[in-house]
């Protein structure tokens, strides 16, 4: 009754990947990536990425355990705002984001004025574009994790004297990492993957703004065969790095 | 159960597949007994041709009673793609003879008559921050200038058009459609652009359109032709004419497309 359906579900999912391997034009694989500006674009990714979950780490796992163990008015409308990038079309968060952050926006003026710094059309904005997008999928898992730990060890590690920061540090971290760790994956591919955000708000040059699935996007217009090898790259590295990090970190108990 | 549900599964991607081609015939049980005759015109139409066609495809069902015409309006290139894929359209306007290329190649349509002309323009914000007003001046460094990127035809109109002036111009990005060059312009983000004419109209107070001599040198042709399976059979014809008309000649005009 239920194997059915899932080997269907699954046929699904593999199906157009399969797609990708038979028609890719392996004649000419090794000299299309060599080519500079795969390398190039491949690289800006996996940085921008990078950088991306690293911002997310620092202000998504507060957030959660924010939303998780403190009591405040109106937090369930505060978690439901967080969520809101991920019902958003990517698109349309780029456009919010130049309408705070762009030249003329509401903050971005003010730096602009003020620091000089402008962000649409940088790496940086890359990575302001790519962490607004990703950020929800590490604080809802970082909040489940929270949710689903005992919180006894960390009201005893209070009546013993540890301080609030420090019931985090030694007690609550260790116990949730599973989660944060598997949070920070699923960022850092959403990351990876990002594009109308991206192409809305950081724009598209080569080596600064245009990322991998941009690159894929271009080149779709012309050379269909060159946006498969593409789409390739960006496949494997994305599974190869998500199969290591999963063996070794994420074993599920 | 099984079975039952294996069959609501076949149905699933038929009706995926009806919605996907742009021709959902969906308001068909409330029109009329139609005669035998096809009265759904499908338009596969450059992006760059949406108010206006939209415009002729009304004017065509008030000639044409008992007809709907349906659009898609898209990138060329990517509806050329969807036409050799075996889309059902029954006329294609492309912004430019690569895309129409791909399709007559495919052998799937035939005779393409070019209908307009578009010229470029540099477009800026309103106001002209910039103080932008020759092409020359995208060059400064100073000057944030986006452009299409040259996959697309308006990218490459630009590059051949600044190649014409002589003029090197780095952009802060190379974007990946007009209407997304013109949204830069739109929010302030560049201080000038390389986009269409009838861009800069459809575009209204928030930009400025500034005329320059080298855009002669990379005018785009727009030609439209029927579907060699065109499912709608004569009416598919009936409406390049009606494009072809000096009706259709006035709508277009007014938009800033030039006769060709």
């Amino acid at each position: 009754m239920l194997v059915g359906p899932a080997l269907l579900g699954l046929a699904f999912l593999v199906l157009p990947l399969a797609g990708l391997l038979v028609r890719a034009p392996w004649a000419t694989l090794p000299a299309r990536l060599a080519e500079p500006q795969v390398l190039e674009a491949l690289r800006l990714s996996l940085l921008s990425a990078t950088v991306a979950t690293a911002g997310c780490l620092l202000l998504g796992v507060p957030l959660a355990w924010l939303l998780a163990r403190v009591e405040f008015p109106g937090r369930r409308l505060v978690r439901a705002l967080v969520t809101v990038p991920l019902v958003l079309p990517p698109v349309v968060g780029g456009v919010a984001l130049l309408l705070v952050l762009g030249r003329r926006g509401l903050v971005g003026e003010w730096l602009a004025a003020t620091f000089g710094v402008t962000l649409p059309f940088t790496t940086a904005g890359v990575i302001v574009a790519e962490a607004f997008v990703a950020m929800p999928f590490l604080v809802i898992s970082v909040e489940g994790a929270l949710r689903g730990a005992d919180q006894r060890y960390e009201e005893a590690a209070a009546t013993l004297g540890a301080s609030r920061w420090t019931v985090f540090r030694r007690v609550t971290l260790p116990m949730i990492m599973p989660g944060v760790i598997a949070g920070a994956v699923l960022c850092w591919a959403r990351a990876l993957g990002e594009f109308g955000a991206t192409i809305t708000f950081a724009g598209n040059f080569p080596g600064t703004t245009r990322t991998m699935p941009l690159a894929v996007y271009l080149a779709l217009e012309t050379e269909p065969e060159a946006a498969i090898v593409l789409s390739l790259v960006l496949l494997a590295v994305s599974v190869v790095i998500l199969a290591s990090l999963r063996d070794r970190w994420v074993s599920t108990p | 159960m099984f079975r039952r549900l294996s069959r609501r599964a076949l149905a699933l991607p038929a009706v995926l597949a009806l919605g996907l081609s742009g021709c959902a015939s969906g308001a068909g049980s409330d029109e009329p007994a139609a005669p035998a005759a096809a009265t759904n015109l499908t338009v596969f139409a450059a992006a760059s041709l949406t108010g206006t066609f939209t415009e002729l495809g009304t004017a065509f069902q008030t000639a044409n009673p008992g007809t709907a015409v349906k659009f898609n309006f898209g990138s060329s290139a990517t509806l050329a793609r969807q036409i050799t894929q075996g889309a059902p359209a029954d006329v294609f306007a492309a912004a430019g003879p690569a895309p129409m290329k791909t399709v007559t190649d495919a052998a799937l349509a035939s005779a393409p008559v070019t209908f307009a002309r578009n010229r470029l323009q540099i477009a800026v914000p309103a106001g002209n921050p910039a103080k932008v007003d020759d092409l020359a001046d995208l060059a400064d460094p100073k000057v944030k200038v986006a452009l299409c990127a040259e996959q697309v035809p308006c990218g490459a109109a630009a590059v051949k058009a600044l190649d014409a002036a002589g003029v090197k111009v780095v952009p802060v990005t190379l974007e990946q459609d007009v209407k997304a060059t013109l949204t830069k312009v739109e929010l302030g983000e560049v201080d000038a652009a390389l986009v269409y004419h009838t861009d800069v109209i459809a575009a209204g107070d928030k930009v400025e359109g500034i005329e320059f001599p080298a855009a002669g040198q990379a005018v785009n042709d727009y030609p439209i032709a029927t579907l060699a399976k065109a499912p709608a059979g004569d009416l598919a014809q009936r409406f390049v004419d009606l494009v072809l008309s000096p009706q259709g000649k006035d709508v277009l005009v007014k938009a800033g497309f030039e006769a060709p």
